[in-house]
């Protein structure tokens, strides 16, 4: 797992208090980790805060797993 | 007419995370005060307080029991004692596991004085210090009073009444009274009623001292701190917690051969009409509430054994004592009075609710809690049982708990034991 992965899933276990091997790259927030749309926001603002990113509204409309959320850091942190 | 029974309970306080280790300790005439830890208090005039202690104490509250990881981040920690202490509550009731027909008959009525103080507090310093696209999403629904209710009722599927008191340090007393009424209006067969508060942070510790209601002299003895009645109170202690009982109508608790602890029979509410913090000099307010609460029961002053007061430990002490003094005679008609205020501080929109249980523990194990520190009863207090420094065991067959806020909100309920 990436550095980015790794960080990723640990912020997500702490957010959502789910178990960590449920915290696949594939996994959906809502579908499969019983987030909210509430806890979507809240753990886009964690991920901004972790990597330094920012995360317009319109992207993370379309952050709906894990891996998506992997993936657009690595693509947009400096 | 419908009757009101209490079949659960629910505690938690500086003195315990549960109903029996709170009571122990109460009746073991022991302190929940210290200096505060949850804060460096240092730069405060009043620098203790009664915390929930935390689970590796030995009276510590473990909130990993019964709430949520997800919801313990979300939320201020009045709504965790809140959601534990209903919790234990519905347990000690034998309601775990009940049918869609009766969840849609159970309901909530548990509130708050202040409500979620450090989260406002902490939060504030975001906005300020990082903007508003930093302030968390669960902010408002984190701090709301009506949210332990709103908690409650997800948690467990309870799709009755869904309601919240807020009048201040009447607040527990007053979610009881009106949920009692929600059943004997048929609005539901069970109601889950109660108090929390968990103001205990630098905000809340700074405003109560500013108002001249917290004690400031005592910083260097915390557990002598609390002291109704005795001439040298000097103002409340701040405690913290939640009291919730499951309430249910008496046909239905029978039925289904539920464990009853007590009646509620009789609620007085009354208005001082005075000063937004400090009680009518005459006491006139309190007076109403608790003459309209043995109204309401049908009962004679001297039916009463005990009464737990709200005595905070502030001048208002004897003023509750005069009033109570017009109703029930110059000796209380031999009733004896105790502030529990004395061993686990002012839980203010809890303390109603939390001293309610205590009398419902007095008639169930016929034995009246102390009122702790009382060395030197202060003037006006002659002739009356103050239950200074060590339970008493007595016959306790009738209680009212008083309960006053600032606002003048005054609200009395009288429960007694079912034979």
């Amino acid at each position: 797992m990436s550095d980015t992965a790794d960080r990723v899933s640990k912020i997500v276990v702490e957010h959502l208090g789910v178990e960590a091997d449920k915290v696949t790259q594939e996994a959906s927030f809502i579908d499969d980790l019983g987030a909210d749309s509430l806890d979507i926001v809240e753990l886009v603002m964690a991920f901004e805060e972790e990597f330094g990113v920012e995360i317009p509204d319109d992207a993370a409309e379309k952050i709906t797993t894990v891996g998506d959320a992997t993936k657009y850091i690595e693509e947009h942190k400096g | 007419m419908r009757r009101v029974v209490v079949t659960g309970l629910g505690l938690v306080t500086p003195l315990g995370g549960d109903v029996e280790t709170t009571w122990a300790n109460i009746l073991a005439s022991k302190s929940g005060a210290s200096r505060i830890t949850r804060f460096d208090a240092s730069d405060q005039k009043c620098q203790i307080a009664c915390e929930v202690k935390p689970a590796d104490h030995e009276y510590g509250f473990d909130p990993d029991k019964r709430v949520d990881h997800k919801v313990q981040r979300q939320v201020d920690p009045f709504i965790i004692y809140g959601i534990d202490a209903a919790g234990q509550a519905l347990e000690d009731a034998g309601l775990e596991d009940m049918s869609q027909e009766l969840l849609e008959r159970t309901g909530c009525s548990i509130g708050s004085g202040i409500g979620g103080l450090p989260g406002i507090e902490s939060e504030s310093l975001v906005l300020h210090e990082r903007g508003p696209g930093r302030v968390s999403p669960h902010f408002v629904h984190g701090r709301l009073i009506n949210l332990i209710s709103g908690q409650v009722s997800i948690k467990y599927g309870l799709m009755g009444p869904n309601h919240a008191v807020v009048t201040a340090c009447s607040t527990g007393a007053h979610s009881i009274g009106d949920a009692a009424r929600m059943i004997r209006e048929d609005d539901a067969d069970i109601m889950l009623a109660g108090g929390a508060e968990g103001t205990i942070c630098p905000l809340g510790v700074a405003g109560f001292a500013q108002a001249r209601a917290l004690n400031m002299s005592y910083n260097d003895r915390p557990e002598q701190a609390s002291r109704p009645y005795d001439k040298d109170r000097d103002g409340f202690v701040m405690g913290e917690g939640a009291g919730v009982v499951v309430l249910e109508e008496y046909e239905h608790a029978k039925a289904r051969g539920a464990k009853i602890y007590a009646e509620v029979v009789g609620y007085g509410l009354s208005g001082d009409a005075y000063h937004v913090t400090a009680p009518h000099p005459e006491g006139k307010g309190a007076e109403l509430a608790m003459r309209m609460a043995l109204r309401k029961a049908g009962m004679d002053p001297s039916d009463i054994d005990y009464i737990n007061a709200h005595g905070t430990s502030t001048m208002a002490d004897t003023i509750e004592l005069a009033a109570a003094m017009r109703v029930f005679g110059s000796d209380l008609s031999g009733a004896s009075m105790s502030s529990t205020k004395s061993a686990i501080g002012h839980l203010l929109g809890g303390a109603g609710a939390v001293e309610s249980i205590f009398c419902i523990l007095a008639i169930r194990d016929q034995i009246v809690p102390p009122t702790l520190n009382l060395d030197n009863p202060d003037e006006g207090t002659e002739g009356v049982d103050l239950v200074p420094h060590i339970p008493r065991k007595r016959p306790v067959n009738a209680v009212l708990n008083n309960s006053f806020g600032f606002g003048g909100t005054n609200a009395s309920l009288v429960m007694k034991k079912v034979d």
